[in-house]
């Protein structure tokens, strides 16, 4: 935990296109344990904003309860927040996102706040496919609480006591995938170029977007024999589609990458180019996204990247024929029928 | 005529004729569609310009189950539940027929199918039964089997017509309005209770001494159920959010939102929708979304009954520490969730009142009338915005799901939404420093930005309690308290905002007070007449309309010698709220309770009035004098 934050800035630093450098796109001083991959989300969380050229303000970050859901509060200070109550982000996300359609969404979650109180809100935010961003940093284990194993660790990781998890491990991407989410993306905290480019892509889909980021606790699950440490981490991942997201304005080309690529176009104008694998793995394809996520987990593989997208579902604004102009600011003349349309209400109870 | 009637015992006692002034009683099967011809029975009556109360006594079931169907008709216009034995049963539903039987008073009548012999034990030799064979009528007329079973009720409201003398043009008014739309279903209604009507008059030469006469008590009147009128009150005050779990008896108010809203929301040009309705997955999620999206502005609310709000206490103690508006109707019902869900009862008092952890408390309403039901709900949503916090309505299942006579809805088109203390991006703009939680004006209620204001101004991060009056985050316990005293002031500013209660004085020298709320209001003033009636004693009444309770509460409580407070629960919820609230002696206050899962009635209400007050027994003393 770091007590001051300077605030001194390299002079040269780079501004986006509404002029404005990372610094406005900060938090409050975390108070999460140093090192912690929390941390490292929200410095790409604001990397990703402020490259997407979003105003600060115009984004709304909703979290649960739990360590993941304290650091909305380390990034975008200028954005308004909502702690809720725990697994029920949600709801207040989709209370919120339906209240007021032109705000950027970012809900952010945990492993113990989504994958058990919160696994039903999460099985419905994602049927119904909300425009929102829905990042789970998941360690493996309830930090606040000192170190319980919570639902995504994996059968037979050792917890800091010692103790082998004798459960089966909940794979958030997996269950996401046979929901019917229309973009899937795992990724893990210390991968920072792989990161910021999926939470770009993620930020511009309209739709649905689950990051399941795996975020090690270094005080309760950073240890040898942990699944979730960031040496067991490392050493497992493997990219599947390797992606970049190439803004509207901007042409980026990957060329470092082999194979044949894939550019899907997402509805701001920005689009996801996919360098396919050898194997020729196509993450606009459910069925074999699902395999290709089962196949890797039975070789002890960490599938990482973008895992499936599909970019012209029906987002749930759609679904609900609301009009352009957000809810919450249609006034008493668009909203209230007056009195003689009563009259004609009356004459029909008569 | 058939003879499988009962021959009349020549000692059955005769009621005396009467006049818009008795109850007739439908004990019908569940799902056989005779809601729909009960209905039409009641509407005819009110359309006859009489006041009637319908009532739906159903169970918890889709089909088979015994269902009842009470109509009260009141010349006097008392609209509650009368209570005792009833003048008129209707009888299609053999399952039910013994108690069916008990149910009419001496001299009263029993309606029966007798196409079949009636059971023996079934006959009392002091009321009169009335056969006709709706069977045997249906099996000729009719091949299919649901026409068979669907016309059988509008046969017998034919019947009725005949014998207790509905006008048949009302009917048949009734008939044209309900098949508007299907209009090939008109003739074939219309034919049916003409059957029944031919039916009755052949068998039986002359009508009962119930009778209906025309009047003109329903002018400027509808007849409607409590939750239609929440549902339509909801589009008036500005709901765009409506976020719901289906549980009864709430379910029909989220139905009438969306479909009012659908009425009177959509862009006729572009089919867009100003509205959003959300079935939710469960009612936590469902109070989570009027909570999200209420924080952005958005009015917002939701609908449900005692266990959806033990399922929302936890949010709702977020929304009242966050400063969230919320907006709630809880149409009660008989606990628990595996209790009796289609009985009534005023029995969520407590658990709204103080729903969550911590030191929390809510801002209750309470309708009596379905107009109150669409003025206290668009209402709610401002004191909700002005107040910052969750306000429940608490309805119940006999207001909500029964048709009510109720005043014509009426609105001031010059009324304009209460969005409270929300600062603009100009205030912003003109401000130092924006303090999410710091009291400027001293009524305890916060100014509060929304999400997008400004671009440099005004956010911050919403959480329950630990954060400065500027919502920077401190678990100092000074800050703590503050806030907390803060969130008594505002409480008690909610006071000037939220309705006040109904006083009623005809008692200058104010021995006896008597406080009601919510549905109990109709019986209960309907019980006052009758002890004043009876005993000439004149009783001081209140209506409670809101909580917090008002300095008026606390007067009225204070001025009178004795106080009773009616209600339909077995704890007396509302007297221990005023007990706790106003700090009173428990002895003042003394509860008259009725929670069996029927409305309350008038009878059950003097009953205990007369035993508390030891009034028959003056009775029969003065009646010895005299």
């Amino acid at each position: 935990m770091s007590f001051l934050k300077p605030s001194f800035r390299h002079p040269s630093a780079p501004l986006n296109t509404l002029g404005l450098t990372t610094k406005a796109y900060e938090g409050g001083v975390s108070t999460l344990c140093a090192g912690c991959g929390h941390d490292s989300i929200s410095a790409a969380i604001i990397q990703a904003v402020w490259g997407l050229n979003i105003a600060p303000h115009r984004v709304a970050k909703i979290s649960g309860i739990g360590c993941s859901s304290k650091s909305p509060n380390y990034f975008l200070n200028k954005a308004h927040g909502f702690n809720s109550v725990h697994g029920r982000m949600p709801s207040v996300m989709t209370g919120a996102n339906v209240g007021n359609r032109d705000l950027l969404y970012l809900g952010i979650s945990g492993d113990g706040d989504t994958a058990s109180i919160g696994m039903g809100q999460f099985a419905h935010v994602i049927r119904r496919n909300l425009d929102m961003t829905y990042i789970v940093e998941n360690n493996g284990c309830y930090g606040l609480t000192k170190g319980q194993d919570s639902a995504t660790a994996d059968e037979g990781s050792i917890s800091k006591k010692g103790t082998p998890n004798p459960y089966e491990g909940i794979d958030l991407v997996a269950l996401a995938l046979e929901l019917g989410a229309t973009f899937v993306a795992r990724s893990f905290s210390g991968d920072k170029d792989q990161l910021v480019p999926l939470l770009k892509a993620a930020m511009s889909h309209k739709g649905f977007a689950l990051i399941d980021i795996i975020s090690p606790c270094v005080t309760f699950n950073n240890h040898a024999g942990s699944t979730k440490s960031y040496d067991y981490t490392r050493d497992h991942v493997e990219a599947g589609a390797v992606m970049d997201f190439v803004p509207m304005e901007q042409e980026i080309t990957i060329d470092q990458i082999k194979g044949s690529t894939k550019t899907v176009s997402l509805h701001n104008g920005g689009s996801v180019r996919l360098s396919k694998l050898d194997d020729g793995y196509d993450p606009t394809d459910r069925r074999n996204a699902i395999m290709t996520l089962h196949d890797h987990k039975a070789q002890e593989k960490l599938l990482t990247g973008l895992i499936f997208l599909d970019a012209d579902a029906t987002d749930f604004h759609n679904t609900l024929k609301l009009p352009k102009q957000p809810l919450n600011q249609l006034n008493k003349d668009q909203l209230c029928p007056g009195n003689s349309a009563l009259a004609s209400v009356n004459k029909g109870m008569k | 005529m058939s003879t499988n009637t009962p021959s009349k015992a020549s000692n059955v006692p005769q009621l005396q004729p009467v006049i818009n002034d008795f109850v007739v009683k439908f004990a019908n099967v569940n799902g056989s569609g005779s809601a729909s011809a009960n209905n039409m029975f009641a509407k005819a009556i009110f359309r006859m310009g009489i006041p009637v109360s319908p009532r739906n006594i159903f169970p918890s079931n889709i089909q088979g189950s015994p269902t009842w169907f009470e109509v009260r008709v009141s010349d006097d216009g008392y609209l509650g539940r009368r209570g005792g034995q009833v003048e008129l049963v209707v009888s299609v539903n053999p399952q039910s027929m013994a108690q069916d039987v008990a149910d009419v008073c001496p001299g009263g009548y029993f309606f029966y199918d007798n196409t079949y012999p009636l059971d023996f034990k079934l006959i009392r030799d002091d009321i009169h039964y009335i056969g006709l064979p709706l069977t045997e009528i249906t099996n000729k007329q009719y091949n299919d089997p649901r026409r068979r079973q669907l016309f059988k009720n509008i046969i017998y409201v034919g019947s009725l017509a005949y014998l207790i003398g509905i006008e048949f043009s009302a009917l048949e008014s009734v008939v044209n309005d309900t098949f508007a739309r299907k209009e090939k279903l008109i003739p074939p209604n219309i034919q049916a209770l003409q059957m029944g009507f031919d039916a009755a008059e052949e068998a039986y030469k002359s009508p009962l001494p119930l009778q209906l006469k025309r009047r003109a008590l329903n002018e400027g009147k509808v007849l409607m159920e409590g939750n239609a009128a929440c549902g339509l009150g909801a589009v008036y005050g500005g709901a765009t959010v409506a976020a719901w779990y289906p549980i009864t008896p709430s379910t029909s108010v989220a139905e009438a939102f969306e479909q009012y809203a659908k009425r009177f929301r959509i862009d006729k040009e572009t089919g867009e929708q100003k509205f959003a309705v959300i079935q939710a997955e469960d009612e936590l999620s469902a109070i989570g979304m009027v909570i999200g999206a209420n924080w952005n502005g958005a009015r917002s609310f939701t609908a449900t009954s005692g266990p959806g709000v033990s399922l929302m206490n936890e949010f709702l103690g977020l929304a009242y520490f966050a400063e969230v508006p919320a907006v709630l109707i809880d149409v009660q019902r008989v606990g628990p969730s595996t209790g009796m869900p289609t009985r009534t009862q005023q029995s969520d008092l407590l658990i709204s009142a103080y729903a969550s952890h911590g030191d929390t408390k809510h801002i209750l309403l309470f309708p009596s009338t379905p107009k109150e039901c669409f003025e206290m709900t668009a209402d709610a949503f401002d004191i909700a915005d002005r107040m910052q916090t969750p306000v429940i309505m608490l309805t119940d299942l006999d207001l909500g799901m029964n048709q009510h006579i109720s005043d014509d809805l009426e609105w001031d088109d010059s009324r304009q939404y209460d969005l409270g203390k929300v600062v603009s991006t100009q205030d912003l703009e003109n401000m130092e420093r924006f303090g999410r939680y710091l009291d400027v004006d001293g009524d305890g209620v916060t100014f509060r930005s929304l999400a997008g204001a400004h671009e440099d101004k005004g956010a911050f991060f919403t959480r329950g309690t630990s954060r400065t009056e500027y919502a920077v985050y401190t678990e100092s316990s000074d800050e703590y308290e503050k806030n907390m005293q803060r969130l008594l002031v505002k409480w008690n500013t909610a006071k000037q905002y939220i309705p006040a209660p109904e006083i009623d004085i005809i008692d200058s020298s104010h021995d006896i007070g008597v406080i009601h709320y919510g549905t109990s209001m109709a019986a209960t003033e309907e019980a006052i007449d009758l002890i004043a009636k009876k005993h000439g004693l004149k009783m001081n009444s209140l209506r409670v309309r809101a909580f917090p309770f008002q300095d008026e509460v606390h007067e009225f409580i204070a001025q009178h010698k004795q106080v009773f407070v009616v209600e339909q629960n077995r704890d007396a919820q509302l007297k221990i709220l005023l007990v706790n609230e106003l700090e009173l002696d428990s002895a003042k206050l003394t509860p008259i309770l009725h929670y069996n899962g029927e409305p309350i009635s008038a009878l059950a209400i003097v009953t205990q009035l007369e035993h508390a007050l030891d009034l028959k027994q003056a009775a029969s003393v003065s009646e010895q004098a005299s």
